[in-house]
């Protein structure tokens, strides 16, 4: 699995250039909001979940490429990601993301984190938009490496590095593969996904622990309803494994709202509930997500 | 993985091969586009955005626009469970002497359509409907049965 993924991919990676390049400008020319918004790892997906969709408004004879900020402000912490991604051909996506999350409150008020995320994901089947008379989704897998810059603001503890934490390593990679329907009859976007992880709160917290090492499949699941063709709707549960001693890690929700005023601006709101971070801090961390993407 | 990728294969092309979108069998659909009245006004609004849209004017060049709108009017009615029937014939002027009807897949093969035009042109119909104050859930399940038309209209 771990090798036949990326072999696909960059064999794919080379089918998709080739073809997009008989077309280099960029033609927007997919439908409003079906490249989805930018999920919290760079991906193009819900707000917490990578989506089959291919980011971008690059029909499969061109190409598109889009640029995201989000902030989430829970009590305690404060979690920021910014990245850039490519849609190629419909087919081939590449993102790269930067996360930072910070502390607010002593003694963890210094505390920040960064990581950085680079992902590669291919529709291998199906398409969400124009199989309307099928009950086939459209599919895709996807990979995602992640890289712990380590720990700051924990100086005072000698703490420097999530492996201090409890975590086996601080870079590793997210597997998942990726199913979308989009039904309009009942103007509803339906999305599952299956993630092969080993990673502590998105990776945050590193690869792997001391309580489990072993990768683990988690399902992410989300539901939109298409109130109009530019306003959508709707809630999403990511679950997570739980590796590490000190992280009584729990899963990932939220209920959001995403507005495509034009197809090169969106803007997503969302209410999260990120569960308890570390047994440092036992409150469930709830709070406003906030994120905008422009592109083209 | 490779019988994954068989599978999934085989289910899109069985599904390539579904036969035409069978119309809704109440007129729920019909009614909320407006009935009759409704379908004219959309269609009214929807050809002349057609006709002014860069992305795909050209490809109308030689459409008869009066027949067009005759026959999307016919079209969106059956398929919304209206009481119509969508004949299914078009003539275009390069025909003339020569030929006398076409279906769905032969109209549109030489036009060299793209997935872009074909999206292009079922947005301005979305926005056609949302500007005849179409409720989305109406206008989401006409897009429903004409977005497998993509199969038949999208040749190059």
């Amino acid at each position: 699995m771990k090798k036949i993924i990326p072999a696909l991919l960059a064999a794919s990676a080379v089918f998709a250039c080739a073809h997009a390049a008989a077309q280099s400008t960029p033609d927007m020319g997919k439908f409003l909001a079906t490249g989805g918004v930018s999920q919290v790892e760079g991906a193009g997906g819900g707000g917490i979940t990578p989506w089959a969709l291919i980011t971008s408004y690059g029909s499969r004879d061109s190409w598109g490429a889009n640029a995201h900020y989000t902030h989430i402000n829970t009590q305690d912490y404060k979690l920021g990601s910014y990245g850039v991604a490519v849609g190629i051909a419909d087919r081939l996506e590449l993102s790269f993301a930067k996360q930072e999350f910070k502390g607010s409150l002593a003694p963890l008020d210094q505390l920040n984190i960064k990581q950085d995320i680079v992902g590669l994901k291919l529709k291998i089947a199906g398409d969400a938009v124009y199989e309307q008379d099928s009950p086939m989704p459209q599919v895709a897998i996807g990979i995602m490496y992640k890289k712990n810059k380590g720990i700051g603001g924990l100086g005072a503890l000698g703490v420097t590095n999530v492996k201090q934490l409890g975590a086996k390593d601080d870079s590793g990679y997210d597997y998942y593969v990726a199913a979308t329907k989009i039904l309009f009859e009942q103007s509803l976007l339906l999305n599952g996904t299956l993630r092969a992880t080993r990673a502590n709160q998105m990776g945050l917290l590193g690869i792997g622990g001391d309580q489990n090492d072993s990768v683990r499949v988690m399902p992410e699941v989300s539901v939109a309803y298409l109130f109009t063709r530019k306003l959508a709707g709707g809630v999403e549960y990511r679950r997570k494994p739980h590796n590490l001693g000190v992280d009584d890690e729990k899963a990932y929700y939220d209920a959001f709202v995403a507005w495509f005023p034009t197809k090169n601006f969106s803007i997503t709101a969302a209410y999260a509930n990120l569960g308890d971070i570390t047994i440092f801090n036992p409150k469930k961390q709830r709070g406003l997500y906030l994120s905008a993407q422009v592109g083209f | 993985m490779n019988k994954f990728i068989k599978v999934g294969c085989g289910l899109l092309l069985a599904s390539s091969l579904a036969l035409a979108q069978t119309p809704y069998t109440d007129d729920s659909v019909y009614q909320g586009l407006g009935g009759k009245e409704g379908i004219k006004k959309i269609v009214d609004t929807f050809v002349p955005m057609l006709l002014a849209d860069p992305r795909i004017k050209d490809s109308f060049a030689d459409f008869d626009m009066v027949q067009l709108n005759v026959r999307l009017q016919e079209q969106f009615c059956e398929f919304a469970g209206g009481p119509c029937k969508y004949t299914g014939q078009h003539r275009d002027k390069t025909m003339d002497g020569v030929g006398t009807v076409r279906d769905m897949a032969t109209v549109h093969q030489d036009l060299k359509i793209t997935n872009a035009m074909f999206n292009a042109l079922t947005e301005d119909l979305q926005i056609a409907m949302e500007r005849n104050n179409v409720p989305t859930r109406f206008s989401n399940k006409l897009v429903a049965k004409l977005a497998p038309m993509q199969r038949a209209i999208v040749t190059k």
